[in-house]
């Protein structure tokens, strides 16, 4: 761990409301992605079900 | 004669995607815990703003990529407008969050970077109004996209209000220039200029910039793979209640 | 043309409100502002210019949905799109409509409610000036705004949401030769900013609002 000094609270503030957002980001994609090929999954299957 | 124009096709994109997605997503999430880690750990201190100027790598990438983001959708809504390629439209609302989670980052960043140099959270400052401009174009440009119910209609008006957009943006950009100029510190604060970075701090900064490049596009990618599938659903339900 | 200009005039006179609804609103939104500031002459007189210019621009957006609502929901919009006028004409004349019943009044009102803000007395020719030059922009931008939601259900807040930063370089040029018009500074370049970002869009924007009018109404 570095020695931030007196900057401590905003450095790791900014790194970690970064990080939080763009893993948020990250997995709501990965969620919906997920999700879309799943639902599209079935209903190509009930397309070539009937 | 493979062309660019190859990748409009759908299933080619779907195909070539498929291969290629996890490997742009590795390279990302190495480069861009590779040079956090860097900046982060093994960079010194500056001699004027100390500690805060190890955020620059996430500042700066962000900033970029939310400009950069931004010029992608007009460039893609250009494309979906004279040439009519699905996949071109799509592009353009998958990349739309992510700029947007972009310019929040850089918004946020730069008022914590701000707050020890200005004694303030937030201050109007030329670059960071602007930036939350650009934030409000982004969530206009998403609300359109989701308030529109068909897909081509979408697809039009959000090309149109991106090409307004663009240019209503830069006046704005040039009308907060005029309306709040001196504030801010110069060139030596904002990093734009090479010759202020000691080498020590911008090679890292080099590569957390490819980081967030290589994670941007492997969002887009990912995302836009999505928007096909869920715009072929909507086509196979649509489909099947007429049936 | 003329006909429709006259039809959309004669409505927002008589379809309940539409044309004094914004005044009254301008009015109360200033009559507001002290009440949230508190009572202080020389505060008021510091920001009467800024207040004013965000009171009528706030006015000017409330009647946006109403451009081409009445008209989409009566199926008239699709008669006028099929008449043989180009579109870009239509969309010019309805915001030159807007502009009549919303955008004119504010601008004479402007002064008047000025005095209640304590405005200096250099700033109100400039005031009113500023807003003639602006507030055409106003509605040449709502109209597009109008035209990309025209079809839409809960289409009010989109609007806002999609016109509110298109307005931002003309609020901030408006409001820059107000404010600098009430404190007898130099203001040819914002004032030349505002003449050219207005003359822009009028010229401009008709053909954006047009074509999305057209993909509204495949």
């Amino acid at each position: 761990m570095p020695d931030l000094g007196k900057y401590a609270v905003e450095v790791l503030s900014a790194y970690g409301a970064a990080l939080a957002l763009l893993l948020l980001l990250v997995l709501v994609s990965l969620r919906r992605a997920r999700r879309v090929k799943a639902d599209l999954a079935e209903v190509e299957a009930r397309r070539h079900g009937d | 004669m493979a062309s660019i124009w190859e990748y409009a096709n759908p299933r080619k994109f779907m195909a070539t995607t498929d291969v290629v997605l996890p490997w742009i997503a590795v390279t990302a999430a190495l480069t861009l815990v590779g040079g956090l880690i860097w900046g982060f750990f093994f960079t010194p201190e500056d001699y004027r703003q100390g500690a805060t100027v190890k955020i620059i790598y996430l500042h700066v990438p962000a900033a970029l990529l939310a400009i950069n983001a931004w010029l992608m959708m007009l460039a893609a809504s250009l494309i979906w407008i004279v040439r009519r390629h699905h996949v071109s439209a799509l592009a353009a609302r998958a990349a739309a969050p992510v700029g947007a989670v972009m310019t929040l980052i850089a918004l946020i960043t730069g008022a914590i970077w701000g707050q020890p140099m200005w004694g303030t959270w937030w201050e109007w400052d030329p670059r960071l109004t602007s930036f939350l401009i650009l934030f409000l174009f982004y969530l206009g440009y998403m609300a359109l996209w989701s308030a529109v119910e068909n897909d081509d209609t979408a697809a039009d008006l959000t090309a149109i209000l991106c090409l307004v957009g663009s240019v209503f943006a830069l006046l704005s950009r040039y009308a907060v220039n005029f309306w709040n100029q001196g504030l801010h510190q110069g060139a030596s604060l904002s990093l734009d200029a090479q010759e202020n970075v000691a080498d020590v701090f911008y090679h890292p900064l080099l590569v957390s910039i490819a980081g967030f490049v290589l994670l941007f596009v492997a969002l887009v990618l990912l995302r836009t793979r999505t928007e096909i599938r869920a715009r072929r659903m909507r086509a196979l339900l649509l489909r099947e209640r007429m049936g | 043309m003329r006909a429709l200009l006259l039809r959309d005039l004669r409505l927002a006179m008589r379809a309940g409100g539409g044309f004094g609804l914004g005044l009254a609103f301008f009015l109360i939104v200033v009559v507001l502002v002290p009440f949230g500031v508190g009572p202080q002459t020389e505060l008021l007189a510091r920001i009467a210019p800024g207040i004013l210019w965000i009171g009528a621009l706030l006015a000017c957006l409330l009647s946006l949905d109403r451009i081409l609502a009445l008209d989409w929901e009566d199926g008239s919009l699709d008669l006028i799109a099929t008449a043989p006028v180009p579109l870009e004409a239509v969309v010019s004349v309805k915001a030159l409509a807007h502009w009549l019943t919303t955008g004119l009044p504010l601008v004479l009102a402007a002064p008047v409610l000025g005095l209640l803000l304590n405005l200096p007395a250099p700033g109100y020719g400039w005031l009113t000036l500023s807003l003639l030059l602006g507030t055409p922009a106003l509605s040449v931008i709502g109209t597009f705004g109008a035209a990309l939601t025209v079809g839409l259900k809960r289409g009010g807040l989109l609007l806002s949401l999609l016109v509110l930063p298109l307005y931002v370089p003309v609020l901030i040029f408006g409001a820059e030769v107000a404010r600098r018009g009430a404190e007898a500074m130099a203001l040819t370049t914002p004032l030349a900013m505002l003449a050219g970002i207005t003359c822009g869009t009028i010229a401009l924007l008709p053909f954006a609002s047009a074509a999305v009018l057209r993909m509204n109404l495949r």
